[in-house]
């Protein structure tokens, strides 16, 4: 990197990296048909960058402008505070709580699971295993990911309920906690690849230093690489929370389809994406309280989410730019 | 060993991208001058890299340019071929006019593509493309319109950088199966592809070993006979081998320039004499 | 000093009780996954023969099959993958090689930062409100390849940008110093050696997309379709046609998804054995990009 130390210096080192293709040439004669080739493709490439703020836009847009119908027939307080959930009734009522509250039980069991066995995963593939090891579990770790959730669903309702049945007498069928245990198991890839290449960036002298006192792997392990990593191993935990918050086929198939409010996990109940799924496969007509109730949900879905990406963006940031 | 390569008087039909024939370039009789650098001063932002450089270089000749870490050789070398344009926040003040044509290299209205053209660059890290080595050299001649034979051309240049029968019998192999300093002298076959007016070179030795480093060495004297080259270098043991005229840097100033014999057996700034004898580095 | 010979031992204990650990909670991951596939294989492989994957839906179990949902979910990918290659490639190059660092480039890479994470099921609602009903695409395969399209449109971006980060920047300036358009330095430069990387990436979305369930279902997707889209070519002239863009269509989750939701255990098995061929289609999918990142880094080290 010598040729490119010499040449960054304080103002090319605060822009960052390597060369932007940055000049813009002036037209000389006769050159104008390449010039104006090299515009037009650069016009293009612009565009389909810019496809992505278009994105958010339109999420945006349709989620504020469908809510704010809804709210205009539904006060917010009432959205925030009542605690029924019963927009299809003839008498409807429209408190989040009890979504809010199975999505959030939902996935404190996802957590509950994917958090310390990913944490663990990734410091034993990290500190003690064999690069052998490594090289063939970190890749079938990652199969777990890229399971249709929809098959997940499928195995949480035929094979996990019916386990946990055995294990908790009275448990029924459908339930938060199979849900909440497959779920936390496909998360377990989000947390254990991310901390683990945190954990690998960490250079090896601060290693050498614990190891040279006489520590031994796990103490190195704990009290040294793991804090030392620390931002990009929180940035995974960040994204394995919206991850899990997102989740919609797993709980829509094993966690019910009836809203509860309830924070123990052995009862069914439906989370927030369960609930639009619900109403989408019925016959809402276009325009209704009912139809408009799925924006409003999934506004409070997409402000939840966007905390946690944003935050989670951050800390990824910070931990790059720290080795 | 030596190959003379065979050239005309320097005339081989580069046309330019857009049609107007760049000055096909005339090799010029030793001692004139081939690039003028005229009060050139150089900022990175508010930093100012280069202080007011008055340099005349020679053509046909190897001008070595010497000087501590950071004092500014490099940043000299990029301007030739612009490619500090790439950087945000960067600004050129002065003039470096390519002769015979008279055009001023660091103008705005000039064109960085062009230039680059017409001035080639060896870089410190042999940066062979993960092509064959005919595609290396061929990259150049194709996409800058060539209309020639592309073999002869890739022929003549890998015979420039006396590569030709380390590699004849393999020219369409991975070029990134060469050893390093067969990879630099790709690099230097490469840039001597389009027929380069300046041949500017950064430490092109200094990632290589000494046997390597010999032949770099060797090529460089060779080369001389028909074209201009600017060689920057952190060993002056090089600089003293290679060069005909060497330039003296630090902190963004030209400090003296003379013959090579002159600066280095009798400098005549008291700095040059301090630098020369290790009184610092 | 025989002090020393206790605290060795105990943490030599330690770090085998770890290592043990250790283990347990990797096989948790593919002890899990192995249980499901032998699950999905118990339960459907026996469903799978050749009436399965050509017959439509039915109320009967046993009489119904997939053939609406792959061919629903085959002209989905189709649209997907001709929107969401192009767009995604031409954006992460632009956003790797051409933008300046500036607040605006900032706020484009938070954008997607963000986006990556936006559940899949938000993607069905913009597409229902903007697509469907403002635009009048209507709930067609044309609406479905567009959502899915948006969804992975991210992960396309990253990783073409993924893989030019790995180009070193002394290849940029090589290809700069000889003459060079920005142009020119992409085309035959930094695409072919990157192509390998984003391929991968491209793979690894379209499984993905594959997979998706929850934005179709929003936009509408039917569960029970008893016929397919009209074919996109045909003998007569024009012999291309466009028709199968505006059609309803289903897709191979959705048809598990009403299968499993369904009380009777026969519709379990179907449930299985579609799921058998999610399975087999994706996790071949994942391989194929393994393997192609595998040969890559093989052949090209920098």
């Amino acid at each position: 990197m010598k040729d490119l130390e010499r040449i960054s210096s304080p103002a090319s080192l605060a822009a960052g990296g390597h060369p932007r293709l940055d000049a813009a040439p002036p037209l000389t004669s006769g050159n104008r048909w390449v010039y104006l080739k090299e515009r037009l493709v650069e016009s293009l490439m612009m565009l389909a960058a810019f496809s992505s703020v278009l994105t958010t836009l339109g999420i945006v847009g349709i989620l504020v402008y469908e809510s704010s119908t809804f709210f205009a027939h539904v006060s917010v307080r009432e959205f925030l505070t009542d605690t029924l959930w019963t927009p299809l009734f003839s008498n409807p009522r429209f408190g989040i709580l009890p979504l809010v509250a199975g999505t959030l039980v939902t996935t404190t069991v996802a957590l509950a699971v994917a958090l310390p066995v990913g944490t663990v995963v990734a410091i034993y593939l990290s500190e003690f295993a064999h690069p052998k090891v490594r090289e063939v579990v970190k890749p079938a770790l990652e199969l777990l990911s890229a399971v249709p959730t929809v098959v997940y669903g499928y195995f949480a309702l035929q094979f996990m309920s019916p386990l946990l049945q055995k294990l908790i007498p009275g448990l029924p069928t459908f339930n938060m906690l199979s849900a909440g245990v497959v779920m936390g198991i496909m998360i377990i890839p989000y947390v254990s690849s991310l901390s683990e290449d945190a954990m690998r960036a960490v250079p090896m002298s601060l290693r050498e230093g614990a190891y040279a006192l006489g520590a031994n792997k796990i103490i190195t392990a704990v009290r040294v690489v793991y804090p030392a990593a620390l931002s990009g191993i929180v940035a995974s935990y960040v994204l394995a929370i919206s991850r899990a918050i997102g989740e919609t086929m797993i709980v829509a198939i094993a966690a019910g389809m009836q809203p509860n409010l309830t924070l123990d996990p052995r009862e069914p109940a439906e989370t927030i994406t369960a609930f639009i799924v619900q109403v989408s496969l019925g016959d809402l007509p276009h325009g209704s309280v009912g139809y408009q109730s799925i924006f409003a949900a999934g506004l409070v879905l997409f402000l939840m989410t966007l905390v946690f990406n944003i935050g989670g963006y951050i800390l990824r940031k910070r931990f790059r730019e720290a080795y | 060993m030596r190959t003379e390569l065979e050239k005309g008087s320097g005339t081989t039909g580069v046309t330019g991208k857009g049609g107007a024939a760049a000055p096909a370039h005339a090799a010029a009789p030793a001692g004139e001058v081939k690039a003028d650098v005229r009060g050139l001063s150089f900022f990175y932002g508010r930093h100012q890299a280069l202080k007011g450089i008055d340099l005349a270089f020679e053509a046909n000749r190897v001008t070595a340019i010497i000087g501590p870490s950071g004092c500014g050789k490099s940043t000299l070398l990029r301007c030739f071929n612009r490619i500090h344009d790439l950087y945000p926040d960067t600004r050129y003040e002065g003039r470096i006019l390519l002769q015979p044509s008279g055009v001023d290299i660091v103008a705005p209205e000039t064109d960085p593509v062009e230039m680059r053209m017409r001035i080639g660059m060896v870089f410190q890290k042999p940066n062979a493309f993960p092509k064959s080595i005919y595609e290396n050299v061929a990259f150049g001649p194709r996409i800058n319109g060539f209309p020639g034979s592309l073999n002869d051309i890739v022929e003549q240049s890998l015979r420039a950088a006396a590569l030709w029968d380390e590699v004849k019998d393999r020219l369409h192999e991975g070029a990134l199966g060469l050893s390093g300093g067969q990879q630099q002298r790709l690099c230097i076959a490469r840039a001597l592809a389009v027929d380069p007016e300046v041949l500017l070179m950064d430490e092109p030795a200094s990632a290589l070993d000494p046997i390597a480093t010999q032949k770099i060495e060797e090529l460089v004297y060779e080369l001389k006979e028909n074209y201009t080259i600017v060689i920057v270098t952190h060993n002056m043991q090089q600089a003293a081998r290679v060069s005909d005229r060497t330039a003296f840097f630090m902190l963004g100033k030209l400090v003296e320039v003379d013959e090579t014999r002159t600066i280095f057996m009798n400098p005549k700034e008291k700095l040059t004499e301090d630098y020369i004898t290790g009184r610092f580095g | 000093m025989g002090d020393f010979s206790g605290i060795i031992a105990k943490r030599r204990r330690q770090d085998f009780i770890f290592n043990v650990v250790g283990v347990v909670c990797t096989l948790v991951g593919i002890v899990t996954l192995g249980a499901l596939l032998v699950d999905l294989l118990m339960d459907g492989l026996g469903r799978l023969d050749r009436a399965f994957l050509t017959s439509f839906p039915s109320r009967f179990a046993a009489r119904a099959g997939i053939y609406s949902s792959w061919v629903g979910t085959l002209l989905i990918m189709l649209v997907t993958a001709c929107t969401a290659v192009p767009l995604g490639v031409a954006a992460g190059v632009y956003l790797e090689e051409y933008a300046r660092k500036n607040w605006l480039t900032s706020l484009i890479e938070i954008n997607i930062a963000n986006l990556a994470g936006v559940p899949s099921i938000i993607y069905g609602l913009m597409a229902l409100g903007l697509l469907v009903y403002q635009f009048r695409l209507g709930q067609s395969i044309l609406t479905g390849g567009l959502t899915l399209a948006f969804l992975i449109l991210p992960i396309v971006i990253v990783a073409t940008r993924e893989a030019l980060r790995t180009i070193p920047q002394g290849i940029r300036e090589a290809a700069l110093a000889l003459g060079s358009t920005k142009w020119q330095v992409v085309r035959h430069h930094l695409l072919p050696y990157s192509i390998g990387g984003t391929l991968t990436g491209i793979i690894i979305a379209l499984s993905r997309a594959i997979g998706e369930t929850a934005p179709l279902i929003t936009i509408g997707a039917l569960t029970f379709i008893a016929f397919l889209p009209p074919p996109p070519l045909q003998a007569q002239p024009p012999f291309v046609s466009a028709g199968w863009l505006w059609s309803p269509f289903s897709v191979l989750p959705i048809q598990m998804f009403n299968w499993v939701s369904r009380p009777d255990p026969e519709f379990v098995v179907n449930a299985a054995g579609a799921g058998l061929i999610l399975i087999i289609v994706t996790l071949s999918l994942n391989a194929v990009a393994i393997f192609i990142r595998y040969r890559v880094r093989k052949r090209i080290k920098w």
